[in-house]
């Protein structure tokens, strides 16, 4: 059983059976960012706090933190993502994605938007 | 003859350089002012600038003159300098620039008024210039990655210990630099340290760094005392304990001495000023900024890389601009915008031009010289107190040393001043047979200089001699004949745009003439060939020519004193802001540390505010661009306590005199915070408003915009601050200027005492050539060409932000974003077309995304203005026919743009325009033409595939 939940700042989680959850961006943003040429991912076994910087991702004209949008704890990153960056601006909810982590007993999962809040949230900046 | 007799005052045309300057003649001034519906000038100013601020009466200034007069006004003062030959080294080095790099690069339209390349498809010339010099510095450094030059030695080497304290594993606060570093280099990295939390610790090296926990290490090799040490086990010392080691290094020397990359340093630093660039008592010189691949994203400053363009085919551009202070903000690695472009490209071509063998000549010479030198001082009985050396020594001097000076100066020579009982020789490559005589003399030797050369032996150890290869790139081993040089020179300048050839109306930038008169002292040698830290009295033309030239800014500005050292306008902010730390200290108010910037601002502002330790509060921008009142009212009643600071720009970034600046001020002043008033747009008030009496008590001055300063292509810029009484005290200081009158307490911000001083009489001269009443008519026809584009480019697309009056000051801004929404063109789209109209196109993107602000200055004229209006009205039909359906939305010439001859020799052209269409949009592109060298850069290529060198000649052997 998989949900996904989004933040503010467009990034995207998706968790399966309540305990390990996937992050990436959305659509949204990597239209926004264009093509992107360098990111930079967490460690493998480091602390993410939700709002806080886990990442850095960059495209030509622009830089932007990626912010974890659940506390947790990072197990695997997405190592293809520093070689081929591009991939985020391809498949942005797939192959895209920067990292994987177990989320906190309070990961702050419930504050964020569900698809049809974000699409709402998304529709209202366009 | 019926015309009446005209006064002689009038024949004199003691203003005829005003009409130089300004674009517009009168008449067609009258023109402009009836198409924006204006009756005058004066009623124009009344309707943009708001009347709370207007300057009271004229300024302090002179009256205008003539072009010959200000010369030889100019040439009184150089007169005054004293050209000795100058063996005090400290990282300035007399030098004979190639003639041919002088006229054709220096002295040359076609390089120094080029802008920064941020459109690299028009700037393919200077960036493979650029590319070339950080070619050189990665060979010289033995490192991977060298940037596109600093502003000078001191600052490189600040930087670099920012970028350890970024990339050190090791977390201590401590920074290690040896006191065997260049003194004006450690004052610098301390000013810089300071108000970060980093703990500068100066020491000997051999006794105080092993075991030292720091995260960083600073050496001069060789140091300057001329010793040339081996660093190796210091190195391992320091990485051993996860610190990293910056190497300040000499580059002529490192064409003899094993590399700072081989020694194991992780970042080298230094002055490229030797290789063909004058003293010009200071500055402005490039230093070099060289490190390992690994610490790429945290580079301060600008690099080149290479990418391709729309064919595929080779392109250079600036990469990794992510890092830098326009996007990143505070969280930049540096404030740091300018490089020292004109002197990167002088400095490469000096390699170039020379090439690795002739380099190692040079350095042979000047090392038997002073060789020769210390044998025969030695067989005179003197002591020599190196063990090692390259191209200086310190010698024992003892009771002597004033007698010692005294003798040197009656050869014309000046020798370094270390303390009371040692004098330093530092030789050059302009070192001669004779010259090595003279100084013997002046020790009271007497040696048979041919027995004594052949005697003398070398005095780089063994093991620090260089066995690796540098330079062996094409470039570097092509171009050695002058006519081979010249050609090389010039087909890399025809490959740029400057404006010698279009107007550049880059918004926010001030692109407006760079007069010949004002740029033809820089060369001369009195001004030129001046070290310094030559004596006070040998300096005095300078010091009369700068004292003038602050009275004059402070005329200009309202401000009661004024700092040139800065050498940028980021180094400006960061001097500024430091004066207001230090005023708040002072008054017992150390934690005043919280600083005011609305969204509008540029990002050097923040960046520069975060150097200074300060904490940055944004304060919200109405819809306008004005600043929220309201909202400053609230963040500076929340942060009375420990407000230190708002940085504003005005007029602001829009290019709208705000009416609550006075307010503004106010507010800030009445919660106990200081207004650092951004100078960038000075040039939209000058002589109509002064900040320093509306309310701010700092700005500084980009004399690379309002004072005409060329911008060299992306540097020199030059970046003095004015500052009210209270603030003087703290503005810069210097160890060379303690001894005068009343020496200001502030850290230096540069290595030089008076930063680039060399440029300074451009400045001076383009401000007594205008004079009181020139200078005001400067900035009031700079508002009215905004206002004429704005009015002209306002019936084809929205424009922005325009004041109460529906006017604009010095810059406009026109909004493209319902253009993209409806058709897919894009800003970037009609900057490339604009660039087959001959084009350099304006600001993209800045204050607002989508948008071109555009700033055409006083000195373009109608006809020029018309032209580019021409052009703009074009495009908007060819974005029309993208509208209507008629175009392709994917292929037509904005989204092809720029169009290379190439394109046009294809054989099979798939567009559905005509060849004519792409190239010759309007007719008079038939007879004059900028041929652009390459296709759209791909940005996305260059900086996913990072490139920042010239392709080794093994590259060349694999494909053949």
């Amino acid at each position: 059983m998989s949900t996904i939940r989004f933040t503010r700042d467009h990034e995207w989680v998706r968790v399966e059976n309540g305990a390990t959850g996937t992050v990436g961006i959305t659509d949204f943003a990597q239209k926004q960012l264009g093509e992107l040429v360098y990111v930079e991912l967490p460690e493998v076994g480091a602390d993410v706090e939700q709002g806080t910087e886990a990442g850095v991702i960059e495209s030509v004209k622009a830089a932007g933190d990626l912010k974890s949008p659940v506390t947790g704890s990072v197990t695997e990153v997405n190592e293809s993502l520093p070689d081929n960056p591009g991939k985020v601006n391809e498949d942005p909810l797939g192959e895209g994605w920067f990292f994987k982590l177990t989320l906190a007993v309070n990961s702050g999962l419930d504050s964020l938007m569900d698809q049809k809040a974000y699409e709402e949230y998304v529709k209202d900046l366009e | 003859m019926s015309d009446t007799r005209r006064s002689l005052r009038d024949l004199e045309q003691t203003n005829d350089f005003v009409r130089r300057h300004i674009g517009p003649s009168e008449s067609e001034i009258q023109v402009m002012l009836g198409e924006i519906g204006i009756e005058s000038l004066d009623a124009l100013a009344d309707k943009v600038v708001p009347r709370g601020i207007r300057n009271s009466g004229p300024l302090a200034l002179d009256d205008s003159t003539t072009e010959a007069a200000a010369l030889a006004e100019l040439r009184g003062m150089a007169d005054q300098n004293v050209i000795n030959k100058s063996w005090i080294g400290l990282g300035y080095y007399g030098c004979h620039v190639p003639t041919v790099i002088l006229r054709n690069v220096l002295e040359n339209p076609g390089w120094y008024t080029a802008y920064t390349p941020y459109q690299p498809e028009i700037s393919q010339g200077r960036l493979e210039a650029i590319l070339n010099f950080q070619t050189m510095f990665c060979d010289l450094t033995g490192l991977e990655l060298a940037n596109a030059s600093m502003l000078d030695e001191g600052t490189a080497a600040a930087e670099a210990m920012t970028l350890c304290q970024r990339q050190s594993r090791n977390k201590s606060n401590v920074f290690f630099v040896s006191q065997d570093c260049f003194p004006q280099t450690i004052d610098v990295v301390r000013t810089r340290a300071e108000p970060i939390g980093i703990r500068v610790v100066v020491g000997d090296h051999r006794s105080d760094l092993v075991g030292l926990d720091c995260f960083g290490a600073l050496l001069q090799y060789p140091a300057a005392g001329g010793e040339v040490h081996d660093y190796r086990s210091l190195v391992d010392a320091v990485h051993e304990k996860d610190g990293m080691v910056v190497v300040a290094a000499d580059i002529l020397s490192l064409t003899l001495l094993a590399s700072p990359g081989e020694l194991g340093a992780d970042v080298a630093v230094g002055s490229t000023q030797r290789f063909g660039v004058p003293m010009m008592f200071g500055g402005p010189h490039a230093a070099f900024f060289a490190t390992r691949d690994a610490y790429k994203r945290s580079v301060p400053g600008r690099l080149v890389g290479v990418s391709v363009d729309s064919r595929g085919d080779t392109a250079y551009r600036l990469a990794l601009q992510t890092r830098e202070q326009h996007i990143r903000r505070e969280k930049a690695t540096s404030n740091i915008c300018t490089a020292q472009a004109l002197l990167a490209i002088m400095a490469s071509m000096y390699a170039v031009y020379h090439g690795p063998d002739g380099l190692k000549t040079i350095a042979q010479r000047v090392h038997r010289l002073t060789a020769t030198l210390v044998e025969g001082l030695r067989r005179g009985g003197i002591v020599v107190l190196n063990e090692t050396f390259f191209d200086t020594v310190v010698v024992n001097s003892g009771d002597t040393t004033a007698e010692i000076h005294e003798r040197a100066n009656g050869r014309r020579m000046n020798l370094c001043r270390i303390d009371s009982a040692r004098v330093g020789i530092s030789l050059d490559e302009t070192a001669t047979r004779s010259d090595v005589e003279d100084l013997w003399s002046i020790f009271g030797v007497q040696q048979d200089f041919v027995e004594i050369e052949a005697a003398a032996e070398d005095a780089i150890p063994a093991a620090l001699r260089r066995t690796s290869a540098f330079l062996t790139h094409a470039v570097f081993n092509s171009h050695h004949s002058e006519t081979e040089m010249l050609r090389y020179l010039r087909a890399l300048m025809d490959k740029d745009l400057a404006l010698d050839r279009a107007m550049i109306p880059l918004g926010s930038c001030t692109m407006k003439l760079n007069a010949t008169s004002e740029l033809i002292p820089v060369t001369w040698p009195e001004f030129a060939d001046i070290h310094p830290f030559a004596p006070r009295e040998q300096t005095l033309g300078y010091r009369q020519m700068m004292e003038q030239l602050e009275a004059m800014l402070c005329a200009c500005t309202g401000y009661d004193a004024v700092s040139l050292q800065p050498n940028a306008g980021s180094q400006g902010e960061y001097a500024g802001l430091l004066a207001i730390n230090a005023y708040h200290e002072s008054r017992g108010d150390a934690e005043r540390n919280v600083c005011l910037i609305p969204s509008s601002a540029h990002g050097t502002n923040p960046a520069s505010a975060n150097m200074v330790g300060m904490k940055v509060v944004v304060v919200n921008c109405d819809a306008d661009g004005n600043v929220d009142v309201a909202d400053l009212r609230t963040k500076a009643a929340k942060h009375a306590d420990t407000l230190a600071a708002i940085m504003i720009t005005y007029p602001s970034t829009h290019g709208v005199f705000e009416s609550a600046i006075e307010e503004i001020c106010a507010i800030v002043h009445d919660h106990g915070g200081q207004v650092y008033l951004d100078g960038a747009n000075l040039n939209a008030q000058v002589g109509l408003a002064a900040p320093g009496k509306y309310g701010s008590d700092v700005s500084h001055l980009n004399l690379h915009k309002t004072f005409c300063i060329p911008h060299g292509g992306g540097g020199p810029g030059v970046g003095p601050i004015g500052v009210r009484k209270h603030l003087a005290p703290f503005m810069p200081g210097h160890r060379l200027l303690d001894e005068e009158d009343s020496p200001r307490k502030g850290g230096p911000v540069c290595s030089a005492p008076f930063g680039s001083a060399g440029i300074l009489p451009i400045t001076w001269a383009y401000i007594r050539l205008m004079g009181r009443q020139g200078i005001l008519d400067a900035t009031r026809v700079a508002i009215l060409n905004a206002n004429y584009l704005a009015r002209k480019l306002g019936a084809h697309y929205p424009v922005l932000y325009t004041g109460p009056n529906g006017m604009v000051a010095h810059e406009c801004i026109i909004d493209l974003r319902d253009i993209k929404d409806a058709t897919g063109i894009t800003v970037d789209d009609v900057a490339k077309r604009l660039i087959d109209y001959g084009f350099h196109a304006p600001t993209m993107s800045f204050p607002v995304a989508g948008t071109l602000m555009i700033e055409p200055t006083e000195s373009e004229s109608k006809q020029e203005l018309d032209r580019f209006v021409e052009a703009m009205v074009h495009i908007r039909e060819e974005i029309r026919a993208v509208e209507c359906g008629d175009v392709d939305p994917s292929n037509n010439p904005l989204k092809h743009a720029p169009h290379t001859a190439a394109d046009l020799a294809d054989g099979e052209w798939n567009h559905p325009y005509s060849r004519a269409q792409a190239v010759f949009p309007v007719d008079k592109l038939r007879a004059c033409k900028y041929w652009v060298p390459v296709g759209r850069v791909d940005n996305v290529y260059g900086d996913r595939n990072l490139v920042c060198s010239c392709p080794a000649i093994d590259d060349y052997r694999d494909v053949a």
